[in-house]
C-alpha cells in the first residue's frame, strides 16, 4: 500500500480535482506537464542550484542536546527556520516559479494567510522578474503589516480579499477567481499541499527535499537513514508533507501530525481539522473539512495564522483516515509556552506554527534510544508581536 | 418527457433567470419563482447558496452570503419548494456547489429533487469525469438532467465528450470570467459563439455569464438556443425588491 498519490490524483478517497470547467484547461496543462518538466535534468539542476545558493540548503539537522537530556530521548531539529525568507515555504515557490517559466507564464498569483507564502512568492517573482499579485484577506492585511510591507518592497501587489470572512480561505477563493478571469497568461502558485490535483502532489514533491536531507544527515550522524519518529505541524500541511515524504511508505517510521487546537478542540475556537472535520470539498480537493452540517465551510481559529485553515491537504486526510499518522492537537497556550521554552533552552525562537510540533514531547513517551526528528518549519521573527502581546514582554 | 427537453423543443429563444434562494428575504423564493413564470420566463436556475462560491463574482457572492445569513439551508429550500409544482410548470434547475449536496447525501439530494419536481442540476465544481464515473447513474435514476459548462478555453474534444454525457442543454460560459463581470461582447466572443454553433452538438446551448440586458440577450441568442441572466437580476432585486420582476423581464424582451 502506498500513501503517495495515485495516477488519478487521489490519496485513498481524498484528493481529485473538483474544479469549475473554467479552470480545467489550466489545471490540465499543469497535470500533463508537471512530472515531465520537473524530471528534466536541466530543471532539477536549476532547482537544486537555487535551493543551495539562494535558499541556503541543505538546512542543518541539529541535535538538540538539552532537550534530548530533559526528555531522555534523541531529539533532532530540521532547521527549515534557516531558509531564506524564514520558513520552508520558499522550497515550493522556487519549484513552482521555475515550472511557471517553462510553461511560458508571465503573471504570477498567490494566496497568503499570515504572509509567509506571499513573501516567498514575491521573493521568487523578484528573482525571476515576473509580475506578482498576492491575495490576502483584509483582516490578515491588518494583522500582518510587516509581511505586507515585505511583499511591497519585493515589488508585489497585495490585493485585499474582501469576501466572506476576509482571511486565508477567502484569499484562496479570490486567487482562484483571478485565475478564472486570466486563464492564459497566469500561473497560480498555491502555498500548501491543498487545491486540485496535481497541486498537492507537486507541492509535496518540492518540499520533499526536507525528508531527503533528513535521511542523508541521519545516515551521517547516526549511521541509519530512518528516524523512529518524524513530527511536524499541519495547517494545510506543506512542511509536514515535505518532512514525511520519503518515510511515507516505510511503516517503521512513526509519523506524528500536530494540529492547532486553538482554545481547545471542543471550544468552538479551533483548527483541529482531523478532530472536527468531515469529508468535503474545498478549493478543488476532496478532503477533511471543517463545516456546518449543511456543508458551509466554517472559519477555524488558531493563534498561529499559518495553521488556521479549515481543511487539510488530501495526503494528510488519508494519513489520518488510514491511521498511518497519529494526529495530536495542541492548544494556543501549549504552543506559546513552547515558543518560550525552545528560545530559552536552545536559543531558537520558533514560528508559533512550529512551536505546536514541540508540544508533542509532553504528550508522548519516547524511549532513550529513539530518534525523534521535529521539523522546525519556520523562525519566530514574524510572530514577535504575538509573543510580545501574549507574554507582556 | 423532462420539462427541460420539452422547453428546448419550442421554436423561440429561451430566457432563463438565476437567483439565489433565500434572497433578499428567506421566504421570497417561491414568490420570485411564481412571478418569473408569470412574467414569461422560460426556465429558472434556483441558486443553492454556498459559503465559498469560487466561480461567482461579487454580486452573486453577496446574495449568497445574505441568503445564508437569512437562514437558507438545503433542507429549508426543499421545504420551501415542496408544493412548487402546484403552481409552476416551467423547468426548474437547482444550481449550487458540490459540498452542500455531498453533505445532504447525493442520493437523498436527487431523490428530494425528483419528489419536488426539479428537472436538472448545475454543479460548477463537479467535474464531468467524476460525474460520469460516480454519479451519473444516480442522477438518471431520479430523472435529473445534469448540466455542464463549457468555456472559450474548452477544447473541441472535451466539448464533444461533454455533449456525449449531457442530455438537456450545455451551459455555454460567454467568456473567461466569473459571473457578473462582462460588459458587452466583441469579435473574440463572437468567433467563439460561431465556433460552438458550427459544431452541430446534439445538445442545444444556453449561454450565460455577462448577459445583462436586451442588447446582450439578443446578441448572444443569435448563436444559441437561449441565455441565462443572473447577476443583473440579483442587482435588480437588491435595488427594487421583489415587486418589479415583470418590469425587469419586459426590459429584456
Amino acid at each position: 500500500m502506498s500513501y503517495h498519490v495515485n495516477e488519478k490524483g487521489y490519496y485513498g478517497e481524498f484528493g481529485g480535482a473538483y474544479i469549475p470547467e473554467m479552470l480545467y484547461p489550466n489545471v490540465e496543462e499543469l497535470r500533463q506537464n508537471y512530472l515531465k518538466i520537473t524530471a528534466d535534468p536541466e530543471f532539477q539542476a536549476e532547482f537544486d542550484a537555487l535551493l543551495k545558493d539562494y535558499v541556503g540548503r541543505p538546512t542543518p539537522l541539529y541535535f538538540a542536546e538539552r532537550l534530548s537530556k530533559q526528555y531522555n530521548t534523541k531529539i533532532y531539529l530540521k532547521r527549515e527556520d534557516l531558509c531564506h525568507t524564514g520558513a520552508h515555504k520558499v522550497n515550493n515557490t522556487i519549484g513552482q516559479i521555475l515550472l511557471a517559466k517553462r510553461l511560458g507564464k508571465k503573471r504570477i498569483i498567490a494566496e497568503t494567510g499570515a504572509g509567509q507564502h506571499g513573501v516567498a512568492t514575491a521573493t521568487v517573482c523578484a528573482l525571476m522578474g515576473l509580475e506578482c499579485i498576492v491575495y490576502m484577506g483584509e483582516i490578515d492585511i491588518k494583522r500582518q503589516a510587516p509581511n505586507v510591507a515585505r511583499m511591497k518592497m519585493l515589488g508585489a501587489e497585495v490585493r485585499p480579499a474582501l469576501s466572506g470572512s476576509r482571511t486565508l480561505k477567502d484569499a484562496t477563493n479570490e486567487a482562484i477567481r483571478d485565475w478564472i478571469n486570466n486563464p492564459v497568461d497566469t500561473y497560480y502558485i498555491i502555498g500548501s499541499v491543498v487545491g486540485p490535483h496535481p497541486y498537492p502532489d507537486m507541492v509535496a514533491r518540492f518540499q520533499s527535499v526536507i525528508s531527503k536531507e533528513i535521511k542523508e544527515q541521519l545516515l551521517e550522524k547516526e549511521g541509519r537513514e530512518n528516524p523512529d519518529y518524524v513530527i511536524a505541524c499541519v495547517g494545510g500541511g506543506s512542511n509536514a508533507a515535505g518532512a514525511y515524504y520519503h518515510f511515507l511508505d516505510n511503516e517503521d517510521v512513526n509519523i506524528i501530525a500536530v494540529e492547532a487546537a486553538g482554545l481547545g478542540v471542543d471550544s468552538g475556537e479551533s483548527a483541529a481539522t482531523s478532530a472536527l472535520g468531515k469529508v468535503g470539498v474545498i478549493h478543488g480537493s476532496k478532503t477533511l473539512l471543517m463545516q456546518t452540517p449543511d456543508g458551509q465551510i466554517t472559519e477555524p481559529y488558531s493563534i498561529s495564522a499559518g495553521l488556521d485553515y479549515p481543511g487539510v491537504g488530501p495526503m494528510h486526510a488519508n494519513l489520518f483516515a488510514t491511521g498511518r499518522a497519529q494526529f495530536i492537537s495542541i492548544t494556543d497556550d501549549q504552543a506559546m509556552q513552547w515558543g518560550l521554552k525552545l528560545s530559552k533552552m536552545e536559543g531558537l525562537i520558533p514560528a508559533i506554527e512550529s512551536a505546536h510540533a514541540f508540544a508533542v514531547l509532553d504528550e508522548m513517551k519516547f524511549k532513550p534510544e529513539d530518534i525523534v526528528v521535529i521539523n522546525l518549519s519556520g523562525r519566530g521573527d514574524k510572530d514577535l508581536n504575538t509573543y510580545i502581546d501574549y507574554f507582556k514582554l | 418527457m423532462n420539462r427541460i427537453n420539452q422547453k428546448l423543443q419550442e421554436t423561440k429563444k429561451i430566457l432563463s433567470i438565476y437567483f439565489s434562494a433565500g434572497y433578499p428575504n428567506l421566504n421570497d423564493t417561491v414568490q420570485i419563482i411564481q412571478d418569473l413564470e408569470k412574467s414569461g420566463i422560460d426556465m429558472i436556475e434556483i441558486g443553492l447558496p454556498f459559503s465559498d462560491p469560487l466561480a461567482d463574482g461579487p454580486t452573486i457572492q453577496a446574495s449568497s452570503t445574505q441568503a445564508l445569513h437569512n437562514g437558507m439551508t438545503t433542507q429549508v429550500l426543499f421545504d420551501q419548494l415542496k408544493d412548487i409544482r402546484k403552481t409552476v410548470s416551467i423547468p426548474l434547475v437547482i444550481m449550487g456547489y458540490f459540498n452542500p449536496m455531498l453533505q445532504y447525501g447525493i442520493e437523498n439530494f436527487c431523490q428530494k429533487c425528483a419528489e419536488i419536481g426539479i428537472d436538472g442540476l448545475i454543479i460548477p465544481d463537479l467535474p464531468v469525469d467524476v460525474y460520469a464515473d460516480e454519479y451519473k447513474a444516480t442522477f438518471e435514476k431520479y430523472g435529473l438532467k445534469n448540466i455542464f459548462l463549457i468555456t472559450p478555453q474548452t477544447s473541441d474534444e472535451r466539448i464533444r465528450f461533454i455533449d456525449s454525457v449531457s442530455d438537456g442543454f450545455i451551459y455555454m460560459v460567454s467568456s473567461a470570467s466569473v459571473t457578473g463581470s462582462q460588459t458587452g461582447f466583441g469579435s473574440i466572443q463572437e468567433d467563439y459563439f460561431k465556433r460552438i454553433a458550427g459544431m452541430n452538438l446534439k445538445n442545444p446551448q444556453v449561454i450565460g455569464f455577462g448577459i445583462n440586458n436586451a442588447e446582450t440577450f439578443n446578441q448572444t441568442t443569435q448563436f444559441t438556443k437561449g441565455a441565462i441572466i443572473g447577476s443583473a437580476f440579483i442587482t435588480h432585486l437588491t435595488e427594487n425588491g421583489t415587486g418589479k420582476i415583470a418590469d425587469f423581464v419586459k426590459a429584456i424582451r
